[in-house]
């Protein structure tokens, strides 16, 4: 943006300029007129992704229609040796898809085909732009379904599900993004196309499917993805159970687990959160309680019906002070509708409100709720808390004031507290939402200096030049100094119609 | 842990040594899978002497051990608690390592419903072929920090780095399991068992043992799940088959027995035969190797094969062709006395036209771990 302001671009400017020239007459004769943006108007749209704070512009942007056109692209960056940013739908909170400005922005939005649908083998062949929702949506006729929904999955694309290893909230019964891809077909940086995995229970030589799952966007170019399809439950009902104590809430999911349970969704809100989303959705939420749990069954009605009444006395055991069951699905995604609707509500309280993702094993659930009480008052920050229960995935939001520099400044160091609690406590710094730019500093932190040259010696195995996404997930040296956040202006996101978990 | 220290320091120094002399080292656990992988003469590394259960939390759904603790060990810890490891690796022997199965990577009859085992490891540490102490992933569900290396390591025999402890996640045993059995074609098996596959039915695991030729064999199916889906499930299926259910005894040895390959169908390996697996897409229709045996077992819905045929390399190269005609993939998994232990037990990256570029990659990966070639034996080409 800068840029466009400039009447004599500096040397370096016009470098890239330069640079930008080169690459796009490399390009052209390739790609349609209407695949290859360049202008800064054009490619302003991908100058970030869901995590807006990150901006910069890239030299230009491809949107190929083809395999084919994919293979081309990376033979010539990597002939020109010009990094490339792949990017879905841009819905990623961490920054993944953020641009390089001396690069070129691969999106694969374009590459929106279902090949194939075989319910036989319960399967489906799908290129990456296609919208993890679609999957399901086009499969609902056959009963089946594709289980990881991540929850922009109304936009969010499978290329990028598998550069994230994308979760959601039924991933603690159905797994994630890598227990229901069999298969991907992608693109190394020099253009070679291979496939991991395959059709068949496991592939020869090492598990390399294994390792591109969550690689995000920087061992190889997905151009196509098998996906495992499973059959969709007859019924779902969710018990909506109220706690006077954080502690007893977090003992609850405990139990629940430690009973032989495994629910189909476990979700936690503290008061905070649900006084926030009740005055958003008017649910009819507990609003005296000092945690709400949402714990979810689905299976056949006799499967339902057995596994709800071991819950439901699990949760009077933990210590509930409220029971609800749903009692048909309208009432099922009443009880849910608070619980998805968290972010926007949050937006309601705050000018602005920094995310994180956190995961801590279960038994420190209650102790990390604790810790930031504690946290709360030792920065003067609000923060509510609202998580998939079930996987010790936490997703603090810190409420603060933007314009506030000195209060922005406090909410970085509250982030970064949280983020060093989970990893004292055995837990990870990011969950589902991947490290991408925004949380590389932190990787220092879960990470010695012997597993961060292992993680480059694994990127080099595939793209030997470091040209894929170069900076992103794995911090050299010098990005170990650099800060990342997701913060939120204004309490809005990129992409405000998607429902936040 | 300083006893366990010490342990560490041992291997690095073993690994150092190795390094320095150029001489690699065969990771080896209770040698119950020294049949499986291509042989080697190196010198062992036994990893049996770091043992033990680090932290097992049953509501937590993960235990985390040292690779030279003994299996059993493991699954008696589990057992305890009501838990299981739902992929139902095989023992192949009384002292199979925790370490030696994640090596070897293989899944029992459960695979087909939960995963395999790299679904289910959460975290190793590990030396690498430099002797650096490391750990990747963790003992949570959910973990995007960096590239997931730990699931790298099942199946790759010990030719990536030496294992020293995993945490790996473990679900809590079926509240019910109902086993039936019942006789069918191979070709109405598979469609019978994909058809159920996509309905919200409890089926957990199949077997079908019969003539490659043609005929009816014996269907023998496993349902878990809640009680209540268990017992509606079993009147609907049954019907459908003609089938009746087995005695929990039974039931339970049929299982274990296939999953330990003791089954009579397993037995009389030939001299001169090789006991060839296959790994095949569910599309699969029943399949005829000439020269083969008859009498072949299926498992996983026809995803996992298991066929006695001569040992030779040009009826491995048929047997490989097949598979990868459909998709999947073949392996020498055990051979008779006469059959030359030099041949190549598994198909090769290059083989498969979409997987040669991976080749070069799998070398690079290998060598980012171990420069020197401390676990370049080999066994997982």
């Amino acid at each position: 943006m800068i840029l466009m302001n400039m009447v004599t671009p500096p040397p370096e400017l016009a470098a890239i300029s330069a640079l930008q020239s080169k690459l796009v007459s490399a390009l052209r004769p390739i790609l349609p007129e209407h695949a290859l943006l360049w202008e800064p108007e054009d490619t302003i749209p991908y100058e970030c992704d869901g995590l807006a704070a990150y901006r910069r512009m890239p030299l230009a942007v491809a949107l190929p229609e083809t395999e084919e056109q994919v293979a081309q692209i990376l033979k010539i960056c990597y002939e020109m040796q010009i990094p490339v940013v792949p990017r879905g739908s841009g819905t990623g909170l961490s920054g993944g898809a953020m641009p390089l400005s001396q690069g070129l922005v691969l999106s694969l939005a374009k590459l929106k085909k279902i090949i194939s649908i075989d319910p036989f083998t319960r399967t489906a062949v799908v290129q990456p732009g296609v919208r993890n929702l679609a999957i399901s949506e086009a499969v609902a006729h056959l009963g089946l379904y594709y289980a990881p929904d991540p929850s922009s999955q109304i936009a969010c694309s499978i290329g990028g599900n598998v550069n994230e290893n994308s979760g959601g909230v039924h991933c603690l019964k159905y797994g994630l993004t890598l227990h229901n891809v069999l298969r991907v077909r992608g693109i190394l940086m020099n253009g070679e196309i291979v496939e991991f995995g395959g059709l068949a229970p496991d592939a020869p030589g090492l598990d390399l499917l294994a390792i591109m799952m969550g690689s995000e966007g920087m061992l190889a170019v997905v151009t196509e993805v098998t996906v495992k399809l499973v059959a969709k439950p007859k019924l779902a009902r969710v018990i909506m159970a109220s706690f006077d104590d954080i502690e007893k809430g977090g003992n609850a999911v405990a139990a629940i687990i430690a009973a032989g349970i495994i629910p189909a969704g476990l979700e936690m809100m503290d008061k905070a959160t649900t006084r926030a989303v009740e005055e958003f959705v008017h649910a009819g939420y507990d609003l005296d309680a000092a945690a709400i749990l949402l714990c979810e069954s689905d299976g056949t009605p006799e499967e339902v019906a057995e596994e709800i009444e071991r819950m439901t006395k699990v949760l009077e055991q933990a210590g509930a002070s409220g029971i609800q069951i749903s009692k048909d699905e309208s009432e099922r995604l009443k009880f849910w509708s608070g619980r998805k609707n968290a972010f926007p509500a949050a937006g309601r309280l705050a000018p602005d409100y920094y995310c994180m993702d956190g995961t801590i094993p279960r038994r420190h659930i209650a102790t990390l709720l604790k810790r930031i009480q504690g946290m709360e008052e030792k920065y003067g920050l609000g923060c509510l808390n609202v998580f998939h229960a079930g996987d010790g995935n936490m997703h603090p939001l810190i409420l603060f004031n933007g314009a506030d520099q000195e209060e922005w400044h406090r909410a970085e160091e509250f982030g970064t507290e949280i983020l060093e609690a989970c990893v004292e406590l055995g837990g990870t710094i990011t969950g589902e939402h991947g490290v991408g730019i925004e949380k590389i500093n932190s990787m220092c932190v879960q990470f010695g200096e012997g597993e961060r040259e292992s993680f480059w010696g694994v990127k080099s195995a595939f793209d030997p030049e470091k040209l894929l996404n170069p900076d992103k997930e794995i911090p050299t040296l010098n990005r170990c100094a650099e800060y990342g956040r997701m913060r939120i202006s204004g309490g809005q996101l990129p992409h405000p119609e998607l429902e936040r978990f | 842990m300083g006893h366990s220290n010490l342990q560490v320091d041992a291997f690095r120094e073993k690994i150092l040594n190795a390094a320095k002399n150029k001489t690699p080292l065969s990771i080896e656990g209770g040698g119950t899978k020294s049949w499986y992988g291509n042989p080697n003469n190196y010198a062992k590394l036994d990893t049996r002497s770091y043992s033990g259960i680090l932290e097992y939390q049953p509501e937590e759904l993960v235990i985390t051990a040292c690779a030279g603790t003994p299996l059993k060990e493991i699954e008696a810890a589990l057992k305890e608690k009501n838990q299981v490891l739902a992929f139902e690796p095989p023992h192949f022997g009384e002292n199979a390592t925790f370490g030696g199965a994640i090596a070897a990577g293989l899944a029992g009859p459960g695979r087909i419903t939960v995963g395999n085992f790299r679904d289910f490891v959460l975290g190793a540490r590990i030396l690498d072929g430099k002797g650096q102490d490391l750990s990747f992933g963790g003992k949570v569900m959910k973990n995007v920090a960096g590239y997931d290396v730990s699931r790298l390591l099942p199946g790759s025999l010990g030719t990536l780095s030496l294992l020293l402890e995993a945490s790996v996640k473990v679900l809590p045993k079926a509240a019910a399991t109902a086993t039936l059995r019942c006789q069918l074609s191979q070709e109405k098996a598979l469609k019978v068992l994909n058809e159920w596959a996509g309905q919200p039915l409890p089926l957990s695991a199949s077997c079908w043992i019969g003539s490659a030729k043609g005929g009816d064999g014996e269907l023998t199916f496993r349902l878990a799940g809640a009680a209540a889906a268990v017992k509606a499930a079993i009147p609907l299926m049954s019907s459908l088959v003609n089938a009746t259910e087995l005695n929990e005894g039974v039931a339970e040895d049929f299982w274990n027995n296939l999953r330990e390959q003791k089954l009579s169908a397993f037995g009389n390996l030939g001299a001169d035969q090789t006991l060839y697996r296959l790994a095949l897409p569910a599309a699969c229709g029943p399949i005829v190797i000439s020269g083969a045996n008859d009498e072949i077992i299926l498992e996983w819905h026809g995803q996992q094969r298991w066929i006695k045929a001569p040992g030779d390399e040009a009826t491995f190269a048929a047997i490989k062709a097949i598979a990868n005609s459909h998709g999947g993939h073949a392996t020498r998994f055990r051979q008779g006395a006469n059959v030359d232990p030099s041949y190549q037990r598994f198909t090769l990256l290059t083989e498969q036209a979409h997987s040669k570029a991976l080749e070069a990659v799998q070398e690079r990966l290998r060598s980012a771990f171990d420069p020197a070639g401390v676990f370049a034996t080999k066994r997982l080409p």
